[in-house]
């Protein structure tokens, strides 16, 4: 089953090494992590997405926890929680009915497009990895130049918070 | 008080209470050898090796529950330390290792001397730092020494780059006595609801068995350990790294279990209906195939790390805690039990277990004119009276020692369980000796395992640790010829040791005294002779049966009631069978 697990961790070099580390000397899966300092510059916060059944996401929260440098962790998968992913993604916009289309699918999928060139368009668009793999889908394969995701990231509903 | 980077450590190490420092000199150290220099608070052991100095450290922590302290330099200084550091981790040894590094502005610059310390031992450190402000580095050693030596232990390494030891950098220095992390809070109590659900189910037992580990020992809880199993009466069984937190010779004490354990040991486990594990840890060479571990059990497991818990083995009743506060919980508790024992099917448990015993599965013939190295290891437990410091390193000889030593209390068996490190031996011993100069240290061995730390000998000349080199020579990598044997059909592939070199001569050469016994009726005087030599280092090598292997054995894929057991024994493990003993 897929997780979203949060954390906080001390805002230092090497932090981060030792947390992709551990997945990779364990043998757990990775499908995205993503990681930035957050309002308090000695903490970093952390979200990533595992798939693996009960008993290794057990593990891979435990493991986690273990390491001095995550300060607290939560695994949101079995609470309510908005997660998010980003993407820019590059397409061919050469001809007119080939620009209109995707006008007309970022419409319906709610992207922006950032960026125009005389032959591409750059199209931003947020919104859970299955939205993004749809509008990815959506698309013909060949007019696909580039994909930048930027991994989920997640929060809370409500009051709940993961602070210290 | 002012002190430079270098003066910092030597004094926060007095501070600390560290008496013994094993290290190797070198370019990223100087001002740290330097400082070390003219002071006699921290006695420093130069080995021959930085390998030799990790193995040290941790003999010593082994023996003693204090951390084993090293210092290496950058680079090739920090990389041979690493099996050590790596040895320590696997069987949670609390160490802490300080590595020299290339000035600050040199990091990264691939420097003479380089490596990124901190990453090449990220996987085997339980934490480690790089120390980029001289402001931090005392506060940063007490953390080393608090995350060494707390919680489940381990090494630590703090990577100390060589302009923040310079000697003309001085800042004010205070020992600080307490340390904060706000990630880092080790759960010492263990839950009292928990401790009570499993008090409970264990006195509901009809065929208990307690199984406890090397975290017995790390919480020094072996008095609680004791009480406990002696207010149940039910039978124990101790792992590898937990031999001597119970007593060996206690008629309780069923043997060690697992892949070399006692036939009864691992036939209880296969049969019993309450499981507790006390500051054990599930391994591989204990569960055997875990699909079919314990199958009629329900589990209790006490640890004081939450990431044991139900790590390969499903725990019905996990308590995360120190053994030692658990323990005297649960001895409270049993002080005044809510259910009486099943006395009758406690009975019936110990008659099952005595039936199982009786076939004596360590058994071994000792006819054939050669030196059984079993017959060895009872020799060396007749001549020190048991009370040895037994140090080994890894293969055949050191199953032996843990089958035919048994050890009367904790810390008196010091080897590499987890890690499996061949080379061990001899450097912990060393570290044992400068601990308790006044007690016997031997060190079983082979001639495989004691090649990889042979330098050693040199150490122990020039810190005057004498120790007791017992070197089971049977020309042969024992432990793989033995697989080879029962699973390769014979084919004996590059295991054989026959060029060696001549142990006495090289004892001799190293200024120690070295002994040859080939025959069975000369092993006892050897014995003696070394012992009684107090102040030298013996190297008694003991040419043995070639082809002795270890038995029982459980072999891999295989239960615990699925033994393979010596072929002397195996007539009688027929009839059992045809009996239907084994449920």
């Amino acid at each position: 089953m897929r997780h979203i697990i949060s954390l906080l961790v001390e805002n230092e070099a090497g932090a981060l090494s030792r947390i992709s580390g551990l997945f990779s000397a364990r043998g757990y899966n990775i499908d995205s992590l993503t990681v930035a300092s957050t309002e308090d510059p000695t903490l970093s916060r952390m979200t990533i997405v595992s798939v693996g059944s009960d008993r290794i996401i057990e593990q891979i929260t435990k493991q986690l926890n273990k390491l001095v440098d995550v300060v607290k962790l939560q695994d949101f998968t079995e609470g309510n929680y908005i997660e998010r992913e980003m993407m820019f993604i590059k397409v061919k916009a050469q001809s007119e009915p080939q620009r209109a289309e995707v006008h007309r699918l970022s419409g319906i999928f709610r992207a922006r497009v950032v960026d125009v060139s005389e032959t591409t368009f750059c199209i931003e668009l947020t919104g859970s990895g299955d939205k993004l793999d749809a509008y990815i889908n959506a698309l013909q394969e060949n007019d696909v130049i580039e994909v930048v995701r930027s991994g989920s990231m997640g929060i809370l509903r409500g009051e709940k918070a993961l602070t210290l | 008080m002012e002190l430079s980077g270098s003066e910092i450590i030597i004094q926060f190490l007095k501070d600390e209470g560290v008496k013994h420092l094993f290290g190797y000199p070198g370019g990223a150290v100087l001002h740290i050898y330097d400082a070390l220099h003219n002071q006699d608070d921290v006695e420093h052991i130069l080995v021959r090796h930085e390998q030799g100095a990790t193995h040290a450290a941790d003999g010593y922590a082994r023996a003693t529950g204090k951390p084993g302290v090293c210092l290496v330099t950058s680079g090739p200084g920090a990389t041979n330390a690493v099996t050590g550091i790596a040895t320590a981790y696997l069987d949670s040894i609390p160490l802490v290792v300080l590595t020299g590094q290339v000035p600050s502005h040199a990091i990264g610059s691939d420097a003479f001397q380089e490596v990124d310390a901190v990453g090449v031992t990220r996987a085997c450190v339980k934490h480690n730092f790089l120390v980029k402000d001289l402001n931090k580095l005392a506060e940063t050693l007490k953390k080393a020494f608090f995350v060494a030596t707390s919680g489940r232990p381990g090494p630590v390494v703090v990577d100390i780059p060589k302009d923040i030891t310079a000697p003309h950098i001085k800042i004010p220095y205070a020992y600080p006595k307490t340390v904060n992390m706000r990630s880092y809070n080790p759960n010492v109590k263990g839950h009292p609801r928990q401790i009570k659900r499993a008090v409970e189910l264990l006195l509901s037992a009809k065929r208990p068995m307690i199984y406890s580990g090397g975290g017995v020992i790390m919480s020094e809880a072996s008095d609680e350990l004791r009480q406990f199993v002696r207010k149940l009466g039910y039978p124990i069984t101790q792992t590898l790294m937990g031999l001597g937190a119970f007593p060996g010779t206690d008629p309780q004490f069923i043997g060690m279990l697992g892949m070399h354990g006692t036939y009864e040991s691992n036939m209880a486990m296969h049969d019993c209906d309450v499981l507790i594990a006390i500051g054990a840890r599930f391994d591989d060479r204990i569960t055997g195939v875990t699909s079919k571990f314990c199958p009629y059990a329900q589990v209790i497991h006490i640890d004081i790390d939450p990431a044991s818990i139900s790590k390969t083995i499903n725990a019905d009743i996990p308590i995360v805690g120190d053994v030692k506060a658990v323990l005297q919980a649960m001895n409270k508790l049993l002080d005044k039990p809510k259910l009486p024992i099943d006395k009758a099917a406690l009975d019936n448990w110990w008659k099952k277990i005595r039936s199982w015993q009786s076939q004596n599965s360590y058994g071994y013939e000792n006819k054939s004119g050669l030196i059984q190295p079993q017959a060895a290891v009872e020799e060396l437990y007749k001549v020190t009276g048991g009370d040895a410091y037994i140090t080994s390193d890894v293969g055949q000889h050191q199953m032996f020692a843990a089958q035919f030593y048994p050890f009367d209390e904790p810390r008196r068996w010091i080897n590499s369980g987890g890690l499996g490190t061949m080379g061990f031996g001899l450097p912990a011993a060393m570290g044992v000796k400068h601990a308790f100069p006044d007690k016997d240290v031997a060190c079983i061995t082979g001639e495989g395992s004691i090649q990889m730390c042979i330098q050693e000998l040199t150490t122990c000349l020039q810190y005057d640790t004498p120790v007791k080199i017992i070197n089971l020579n049977n020309r042969y990598l024992g432990m793989v010829r033995q697989w080879q044997e029962f699973f390769y059909e014979k084919r004996y592939s590059h295991v054989n040791m026959d060029a060696q070199p001549d142990f006495v001569k090289l004892a001799e050469a190293y200024g120690h005294v070295g002994i040859r016994v080939e025959d069975p009726k000369d092993l006892h005087d050897a014995m003696k002779q070394a012992f009684a030599l107090k102040d030298k280092t013996v190297f008694l090598d003991i040419i043995t049966n070639r082809e002795a292997n270890v038995y029982p054995m459980i072999s891999s894929g295989k239960a615990h009631n699925e033994m393979d057991i010596s072929p002397m024994q195996q007539k009688i493990q027929t009839a059992m069978k045809a009996k239907g003993e084994a449920i």
